[in-house]
């Protein structure tokens, strides 16, 4: 069930906490209703995710985002580099392709979790914006895709690409779901 | 842990924390400009930052015109690129786009997106291989 779409005081949209997690606080100000009924699929997973009432300045949110973003980069650097030096070295870039991996599926549950009452957003942005964003990484994965392509030929560059891609789409859709089922959606 | 390695992971935090918080400054600004309609925000760091690392990797090396020490090297790639780009939010946003109704749209972000990627690496390493150039030339 959705809630309320608004609080009734200054009729600011709390509910669409929209993926990149800015845009909660976006809409939090904006009090617009951008996407209509085409967002209604997603607000029974989005709704109190929005704390209602607690704004968080922009300086905050900066803060919260470099400090879960520290974290995160630091999970990232220590467990990439312990799985490429158990696989070949990192020849094949495995260990890239295991924090985005993960990372899609625990954004995924992050999602499909929000709508549990712990979840706020100054949480979604240290968690979610912070550590999951800086976890994963797109600038490695291209990177790699031309150093493979270059050093080992098109076809393994090629294999990177779709099990990035292809996987971490899978993962995140499967998170979201598992994420619904254990948190407050079930 | 040895001095090194300590040194080294706190300069990739470091970067990590620098580059999400110029991701959080890109999403707030694209927001803002934009809208919510597209993650152009998410496309627009993922392409910068694949472009910066495909610039930085090459003028950076040994040998490069910008040679630098491995732990700098590893706060600009690991930590700075690492942090400001993102692959989950990205993943979020395809799936989110599913979700809203608009598999076209959804089919579209992650086609533009991984073009877009490739050919900022792409692009950046070729200026970096031309700054090399010129500064073993002058």
């Amino acid at each position: 069930m959705a809630p309320e779409h608004s609080d009734g005081q200054g009729g600011w949209e709390v509910n669409a906490n929209a993926p990149s997690g800015v845009r909660l606080i976006v809409l939090e100000q904006t009090s617009e209703l951008r996407f209509g009924d085409r967002r209604a699929s997603l607000l029974d997973s989005f709704a109190s995710a929005a704390d209602n009432g607690a704004m968080i300045a922009w300086w905050e949110g900066l803060l919260l985002v470099g400090a879960g973003g520290a974290l995160g980069g630091l999970a990232r650097f220590w467990l990439s580099q312990w799985i490429d030096n158990r696989t070949g070295g990192g020849r094949f870039p495995w260990g890239t392709l295991a924090v985005n991996a993960s990372g899609a599926l625990l954004i995924g549950l992050a999602l499909g979790w929000a709508s549990g009452p712990a979840w706020t957003s100054w949480l979604w942005l240290l968690l979610v914006v912070g550590v999951l964003g800086s976890f994963t990484t797109v600038s490695s994965f291209s990177l790699q895709v031309v150093g493979v392509a270059e050093q080992d030929g098109l076809r393994p560059a090629l294999v990177y690409v779709l099990l990035t891609l292809g996987g971490g789409l899978a993962l995140v859709a499967i998170g979201h779901a598992l994420g619904r089922l254990a948190g407050g959606a079930a | 842990m040895t001095g090194y390695s300590l040194r080294l992971s706190l300069f990739v935090a470091l970067g990590a924390a620098l580059g999400s918080m110029a991701r959080y400054g890109v999403s707030w600004t694209g927001l803002h400009l934009a809208g919510t309609g597209f993650p152009w925000d998410t496309l627009a760091v993922n392409v910068a930052g694949s472009w910066l690392i495909g610039l930085y990797a090459v003028i950076s090396a040994p040998g490069g015109c910008r040679p630098a020490d491995p732990v700098f090297r590893h706060f600009m790639l690991a930590g700075v690129c690492g942090g400001f780009t993102t692959f989950s939010v990205f993943s979020l946003e395809s799936l989110w786009l599913v979700q809203t109704g608009d598999p076209g749209r959804a089919a579209l972000y992650v086609a533009v997106s991984l073009v877009l990627w490739i050919a900022g690496v792409w692009l950046g390493s070729r200026m970096g291989r031309r700054l090399n150039a010129a500064a073993a030339q002058g």
